[in-house]
């Protein structure tokens, strides 16, 4: 039994209209996650007060960038009711193609390199969402069958090959450095990327549709929603998400080669799962899945900063995955008696 | 079994009509035929015709050697297999095993390092594996929180605390009467000892599975959960015995690893769940639950790990393994989909020219059928 | 009746289903094994083969030193030269491509270990087998093997890197280390003569080692920790990076931040990975030598055992190609030569 976003709840009774503005707020999904890495952060800080330097923050938001791009093209297909295990393996051969084409073709458009990562991003996804719809096969198989295969022909394409900082522009590995108004420039790409995601989900109709296919998939189907074509394009944005991240990758790291991206899929389904994003699907938003990459990415900071035992680190991302699966579900069964009471009283 | 009326009716009125794609079809085949055509038997054909070939065309490969060799790598996979195939057979997963064998790892190496003696040791470290599994039933079973998630968090957790009990260290200096018991042979065959220990396990939950009215339940439970209930089965009992049984099984993987190996180390068994998941689907178990069989099972663990064998004894990269699990694992649940398909296209086809009338009546057939073709 | 036509269309099914999983599975068996079949007889008369388990694949300095290696296997007269290895460093993925090795009755294993005691049992098999087992880069358990091949005398690795770090930072100052995996054999061995000769050497005296952090020898990982350190030791003045991935993660990291030229980092790295870095003042000067040497002097050191011309006994020497002769120490310890360091000088005049 799932059920939609918040936002059901404007189908409404007058009375409704009173609990709107700060307790509609307060009741985002978001919040939690938002509170937690707010706490975090303070905490931190409190402890150590240069892990708000200039270079702190900047550091933070660096490291937050990629795994930001990469959970929000996953929420789309999770929230879907779907998941694309492959994402690392997709991350990977984009980024080698990346220090490949510096390397054959010298003096190659940094924007060409852009599009050629996103283009070969978007094949790989589609092909995941090619084999998910028209076989009708669950898409934990097919993807935990394209990370093999992608991470295998990434092995079999690079070989023991690796590509340096030095084997790539100096523009390009700037882009990774460079800010604007102390803001790094690349985050600035994640936050529009965010920002054009949230408003196609929220206010599109394929972007809709996207929830209601999770939701519940034979009412959709029977609704008339073009099923297929939806988790095509959520798979395929999700490529071309994972292609722009692993061209991003490439500029930010000292090296590519055959292993890069192994191991990545897991912290992103985590990233989403702790950003709100219900792994049943129909609920969540990417700006939840940005704040809980975000989230994620700073616990490994703060706990260098505090000198925390780095051990802890993955247990401690580990509570955090479950707790918000629990606050999720708490958030969920409230939301269904507040719906039933409604409907009864509306009897 | 012998519903003629539906066989007008494909999928149409089906209840679960989207989710059919991927279970067998109603009015199935009969007798022996259904034993012997099934998905998981056409893995184990796969596997004989595969051994076969390799012992007859490949040099070295047979031989008590490799038997030993093979059996020794493929055997904790081959025990988290059985309590998964189960899992997955209820409809829900546990990805957590690898966690748990390295947890368990981590905690026979500390206990072992601090002097305790070893039967404490491994009884402590098996315990920890028990509890590790109730942890995971308490949140899916009990609590009903999705699995897939919830097992993503234990796996960060539990693997987060193998490297907090252990740290980076590595710990090596196991009894050498264990750690060469571990890795005996049974006489001249090359069938590593602990294999008897393993088909103990194996034969338990086949038994389970598919002889006890307990095993039939959980077939029934992964269909569905409203029925299952109805029928009387305790559901939220029978999923959390499963997941403790899950959490053992992988410490007995996790002992046997850090005993084969004599190293206790935090990521032992790093990445095992994936493999495990594979070779189970590989091996007819239906990822929506309700399908699969023990046998199939030890078949797709057998087979991944005899490709892989070959291709090590061949010194052929990892690199072609890697691809051919994935692409076995795409292929074998993509190639009965798309058959099924055509076939259910072709009788829709077939069905449509057997009613040349067209009535009313046969429109609306024809149209409820093409709403399930339409994408 | 309905019931015939679609029992026999659902059987033709799963017969094709089985045909096709069984032909593509021994196809792509067959495809592989036939292509391999041809020159990897081991054994014959006179025939010797070789093979090198390095720690992991893509490693671009493994990939030099398995270059000098085969090399040397080739002049040194074996017929069989074979590279195996895991794709990911861990302890026990060596344990199969040495049983492997076993079953092909490979005359000589040069290993470079991931874990010292994990793949002892395997290699005993393979000893057993009539295998010669010669270590090199990264030791096993000395009980385990022949021979270990150290590029240098490990405690003249320590002290070039800790001379250079003083140099660097003048003298005094809070300096760091970042390592590899924790487990691995060359690095605590290195780490641990840098921590006597810093606690020995009155020259040394104002400088103190605050911390050690390990980057497993993954790129985003080292990265990640030499940001760490910089959060939580801001008084930091020196990396010292004994690992070419460590440093050259580091040297990324610190090129890049607020912290370049006010933090020294020395270590071992490669010369065509450091080159941008030392161009631009981020590293000063590093060390390392030739680690094609190490993979030339592993083959014709293990040619020497397997034709009995050394057994591993302190005192043995045996000639190591064009690189002259060789003695083997306590331990079966057999150095290479001194360490190089690389400057802005002379980084151009080296390729690997």
């Amino acid at each position: 039994m799932t059920l939609g976003t918040p936002t059901a709840e404007t189908t409404a009774v007058p009375r409704r209209r009173r609990t709107n503005g700060l307790a509609a707020v307060l009741r985002l999904r978001e919040i939690p996650v938002t509170l937690a890495l707010i706490v975090l952060v303070t905490a931190t800080y409190l402890a150590n007060p240069l892990f708000l330097s200039q270079q702190g923050v900047k550091d933070l938001l660096l490291n937050a960038t990629i795994v930001i791009i990469l959970a929000v093209g996953q929420s789309m297909v999770i929230i879907t009711r779907n998941v694309d295990l492959s994402i690392g393996s997709i991350l990977g051969i984009v980024a080698f193609s990346t220090g490949t084409l510096f390397v054959t073709v010298p003096g190659i458009p940094i924007v060409l390199v852009f599009l050629a990562g996103m283009v070969l991003g978007a094949l790989l996804g589609t092909i995941n969402g090619l084999l998910v719809t028209i076989a009708k096969v669950p898409s934990l198989v097919i993807t935990l069958g394209t990370l093999y295969v992608y991470r295998g022909l990434n092995n079999a394409w690079a070989g023991g090959t690796q590509y340096f900082a030095g084997d790539r522009p100096r523009t390009f590995g700037a882009l990774s450095v460079d800010t604007i108004v102390g803001f790094p420039l690349i985050t600035l790409i994640a936050i529009v990327v965010v920002i054009i995601v949230a408003v196609f989900m929220a206010s599109t109709r394929p972007g809709r549709d996207l929830y209601a296919i999770g939701s519940d998939p034979e009412a959709a189907k029977l609704f008339g929603i073009p099923v297929t074509r939806r988790v095509l394009l959520a798979f395929l944005s999700n490529g071309i998400l994972a292609g722009l991240a692993g061209v991003l990758y490439s500029s930010r790291f000292n090296s590519v080669g055959a292993t890069t991206g192994t191991g990545l899929e897991f912290d992103i389904i985590a990233a989403a799962v702790v950003g709100g994003v219900a792994i049943f699907g129909g609920s969540g938003t990417v700006v939840g899945a940005a704040i809980g990459a975000l989230l994620l990415t700073t616990i490994t900071s703060a706990l260098t900063a505090v000198r925390v035992d780095k051990f802890w680190q993955q247990a401690i991302v580990g509570i955090l995955i479950l707790s918000a699966i629990v606050i999720d579900r708490v958030a969920r069964i409230r939301t269904a008696k507040k719906l039933r009471l409604s409907e009864a009283r509306d009897v | 079994m012998s519903n003629p009326p539906t066989e007008l009716l494909p999928t149409a009125t089906n209840k679960s009509g989207v989710r059919a794609a991927g279970r067998p079809q109603a009015g199935g085949r009969t007798g022996v035929a259904r034993i012997l055509l099934s998905r998981d038997t056409v893995m184990i054909y796969a596997l004989v015709a595969f051994v076969t070939y390799a012992a007859l065309f490949i040099p070295r490969f047979a031989g008590p050697v490799s038997t030993g060799f093979l059996l020794l790598d493929v055997i904790p996979a081959l025990l988290i297999a059985l309590p998964m195939t189960l899992v997955i057979i209820t409809g829900e997963i546990d990805l957590s095993v690898a966690s748990i064998a390295g947890l368990t790892s981590a905690l026979m190496g500390v206990l072992w390092a601090a002097g305790l003696d070893i039967g404490v040791v491994l009884t402590l470290s098996l315990l920890a594996g028990v509890l590790a599994g109730a942890f995971n039933g308490l949140l899916v079973a009990v609590l009903g929180l999705p699995s897939l998630a919830v097992t993503i968090g234990t796996l960060a957790l539990f693997r987060g605390l193998a490297l907090v009990v252990i740290g980076d260290n590595a710990v090596a200096n196991f009894p050498p009467e264990l750690t060469s018991f571990f890795t005996s042979k049974l006489g001249g065959t090359g069938i590593p000892t602990v294999m008897i220990g393993v088909v103990i396990v194996a034969v338990f939950f086949g038994v389970l599975l598919h002889f006890t009215p307990f095993g039939r339940g959980l077939f029934a439970l992964g269909y569905s959960k409203e029925a299952a209930t109805f029928v009387g089965i305790k559901v939220m009992r029978a999923k959390f015995w499963l997941y403790v049984a899950s959490g053992s099984v992988s410490a007995l993987a996790g002992i046997y690893w850090t005993l084969r190996y004599s190293s206790a180390r935090s990521d032992n068994a790093s990445g095992l769940e994936l493999t495990v998941i594979a070779a189970v689907l590989l091996g007819g178990v239906s990822i929506f639950g309700g399908k699969g069989s023990i046998p199939g099972a030890i078949a797709g663990v057998l087979l991944i790990g005899t490709i892989n064998f070959t291709l090590r004894l061949n010194r052929i990269s990892d690199v072609v393994l890697i691809i051919v699990t994935g692409s076995l694992l795409i292929a074998s649940v993509v190639a009965p989909s798309i058959i099924e398909g055509i076939s259910k296209w072709r009788h829709t086809r077939r069905h449509r020219r057997q009613l040349p009338q067209a009535s009313a009546l046969g429109e609306t057939r024809a149209t409820a059928s093409g709403v399930q073709e339409r994408k | 009746m309905e019931f015939i036509r679609p029992t026999k269309t659902r059987r033709t099914r799963r017969l094709f289903a089985f045909a096709a999983v069984a032909a593509s599975v021994a196809l792509v068996a067959s495809g592989c094994a036939s292509g391999n079949n041809a020159g990897t007889g081991a054994g014959g008369e006179g025939d010797l083969s070789i093979t090198f388990i390095p720690k992991q694949l893509n490693n671009p300095y493994t990939d030099v030193v398995l270059g000098g290696g085969k090399d040397g296997a080739t002049a040194a007269g074996f017929t069989g030269v074979e590279v195996v290895g895991p794709l990911e460093a861990s302890a026990s993925s060596q344990v199969s491509f040495i049983n492997a090795e076993t079953q092909a009755g490979t005359n000589v294993i040069v290993i470079a270990a991931n874990d010292p005691d994990a793949v002892g049992p395997a290699l005993e098999e393979a000893r057993a087998a009539g295998a010669k087992i010669v270590a090199f880069d990264s030791d096993t358990n000395p009980k385990y093997r022949d021979v270990f091949i150290s590029q240098v005398v490990a405690k003249d690795v320590a002290l070039i890197q800790v001379k250079l770090i003083s140099e660097q930072i003048g003298g005094s100052g809070e300096i760091a280390i970042l390592s590899a995996t924790a487990n691995a054999t060359n690095q605590n061995e290195w780490i641990k003569f840098i921590e006597d000769e810093l606690a020995s050497n009155p020259d040394y005296a104002n400088i103190t080692l605050v911390s050690k952090v390990y980057g497993d020898d993954d790129d985003t990982k080292s990265f990640q920790e030499a940001q760490g350190l910089m959060q939580a030791y801001p008084n930091l003045k020196g990396i010292i990076s004994p690992t070419t991935v460590g440093i050259a993660a580091t040297a990324r990291y610190l090129s890049t931040s607020n912290y370049k030229g006010k933090v020294a980092l020395t270590g071992l790295g490669l010369p065509n990975e450091m080159r941008p870095f030392v161009k631009d003042g981020t590293v000063t000067a590093f060390a390392l030598w030739d680690p094609a040497q190490l993979g030339y002097v592993a083959a014709f050191a293990g040619k020497a055992l397997a034709d009995g011309t050394i057994t591993g006994a302190e005192g043995d020497t045996f000639t190591a190609g064009d690189l002259g002769e060789r003695t083997v120490g306590t331990d079966g310890l057999v150095i290479v030569g001194p360490p190089t360091t690389f400057t802005a000088d002379n980084i151009d005049d080296y390729d690997f």
